[in-house]
């Protein structure tokens, strides 16, 4: 615990059950290291590349053909906010998955421009993670990542890389564009894996 | 600052507030005496976290408005009318008060002096902040980049470091700050307003400069109406680096 700040007293105390460090918003802050790509569908593909160099690759349509499913969790981002019970669909990686062979123990998450974010491969399985493409309802808009985005809600929000394009199935692991950056390798916000050493 | 660059660990250190500058009515600075301080680059920001009495505990993070200088670090605060935090920051924190925090922050939207290339800085409110301390390190490091802040705020009310960007869009020598008043020009300024869009952009930027590396700090609407401008102007999206804050709205 931290020493008294004289004179504070907090007022925003939420009853949610939060990660430490974090506070409850009920908009959706926008944050993002570069302008919002607006590309939008025009030659959009989704690849799985394995550690063999093997790809697998999916257009929207091939993408949209695949079941997807409705999903209601809460997201946490590192610069501090939590909100809490977001709807999104998306199509799960385990589908994704479903056929790729690999003994790949890591995986790098590819986006528009030169976005990556690293993470185990265990974590994008098991009903953990989804190609998510609609939020709230409605399709995602492009600020948010939209068409598609990768949603990994247990880890901080940057793991889940807007306008994602594809993930590299590794053998080694590689760090990603924040996790080179000075921020957290792995990223759970319940431990608090803010940045380095945390 | 060469060490800012290699992060470790970033412990919580504790800050003494030095002193206090009034920047508007709902705005002020807070120069910290930080002992440890391991030094920043323009751009970067740290964590503060507040504490009461009964254990309760919550974190923000603000943007560095100071070039490095040894163990001084400046925050400037806006005071947000919902805030739970800024409200302290900016009434309550009284000089002589301890401050936790820790940093510095960020390693992607950072300036590096050493880098001769030409800066395009657009802040937005209180985005200028980062971008203030890229001003400011410009001059402190002796630096020839050609560099151009556009800032765009409501009023003279609402304009931080006033005093100091006046004497520094009178100083020329590479560095230029042009001002851009939403909703009321204050007098001499021709009386202009509205919101930055593409031509009062593209007359205030000059021609498209291809090894430019710009900086665009604000409000989330701000930002992206301006990163859009600036790439259909056909500027590289890896040239422009953004920082958001505050809601998207819609949602």
């Amino acid at each position: 615990m931290g020493i008294v700040s004289p004179g504070f007293s907090g007022r925003r105390r939420s009853k949610a059950n939060l990660p430490p460090g974090q506070y409850l918003v009920h908009d959706f802050p926008v944050l993002s290291a570069g302008p919002t790509p607006r590309a939008g569908l025009d030659g959009w593909e989704f690849r799985i590349t394995t550690e063999s160099g093997r790809v697998h690759a999916w257009d929207w349509a091939a993408f949209r053909a695949l079941p997807a499913e409705d999903i209601t969790v809460d997201l946490h981002c590192v610069t501090k906010w939590s909100k809490l019970g977001t709807s999104w669909r998306g199509v799960s990686l385990d589908t994704l998955m479903d056929g790729v062979e690999t003994s790949a123990g890591f995986a790098l998450a590819r986006a528009v421009g030169d976005y990556t974010a690293n993470l185990p491969l265990a974590d994008l399985l098991d009903g953990k993670a989804w190609i998510a493409f609609r939020y709230d309802g409605a399709d995602l808009p492009a600020e948010h990542g939209g068409p598609a985005r990768l949603l990994v809600p247990h880890l901080y929000l940057w793991k889940s890389a807007k306008w994602v394009r594809g993930v590299e199935l590794l053998d080694h692991d590689e760090p990603g564009f924040w996790e080179s950056l000075g921020y957290h390798n792995y990223g759970d916000p319940w431990r608090e894996q803010r940045y380095w050493g945390d | 600052m060469a060490r800012a660059a290699v992060l470790g660990r970033l412990s919580w250190l504790v800050a003494r507030l030095a002193d206090i500058r009034d920047e508007t009515a709902t705005a002020r600075t807070l120069i910290l005496e930080v002992p440890g301080w391991p030094g920043h680059l323009p751009g970067q920001h740290i964590d503060v976290r507040l504490t009461a009495e009964d254990g309760y505990s919550t974190q923000r993070s603000y943007s560095i408005a100071s070039a490095p200088a040894g163990s001084r670090l400046e925050l400037t605060i806006q005071l947000l009318d919902d805030g739970e935090v800024s409200p302290y920051l900016a009434q309550v924190l009284s000089r002589g008060d301890p401050l936790e925090l820790r940093g510095p922050v960020g390693g992607y939207f950072v300036w590096h002096p050493a880098d001769p290339a030409p800066v395009l800085l657009i802040g937005g409110g209180s985005g200028v902040v980062p971008l203030m301390a890229m001003v400011r390190t410009r001059i402190a490091s002796g630096s020839q980049a050609p560099m151009r802040l556009i800032y765009s705020t409501r009023s003279r009310d609402t304009l931080l470091y006033a005093a100091e960007l006046e004497r520094i869009a009178a100083g020329g020598s590479g560095l230029s700050v042009d001002v851009v008043y939403t909703r009321s020009a204050p007098p001499g300024t021709g009386g202009r307003t509205g919101r930055l869009d593409g031509d009062r952009l593209a007359a205030l930027a000059g021609p498209q400069d291809a090894g430019v590396a710009c900086f665009v700090c604000g409000p989330t609407g701000f930002v992206e109406s301006i990163a859009d401008l600036l790439t259909s102007r056909g500027m590289d999206p890896r040239q422009v680096r953004t920082e958001r804050f505050g809601p998207s709205g819609g949602n």
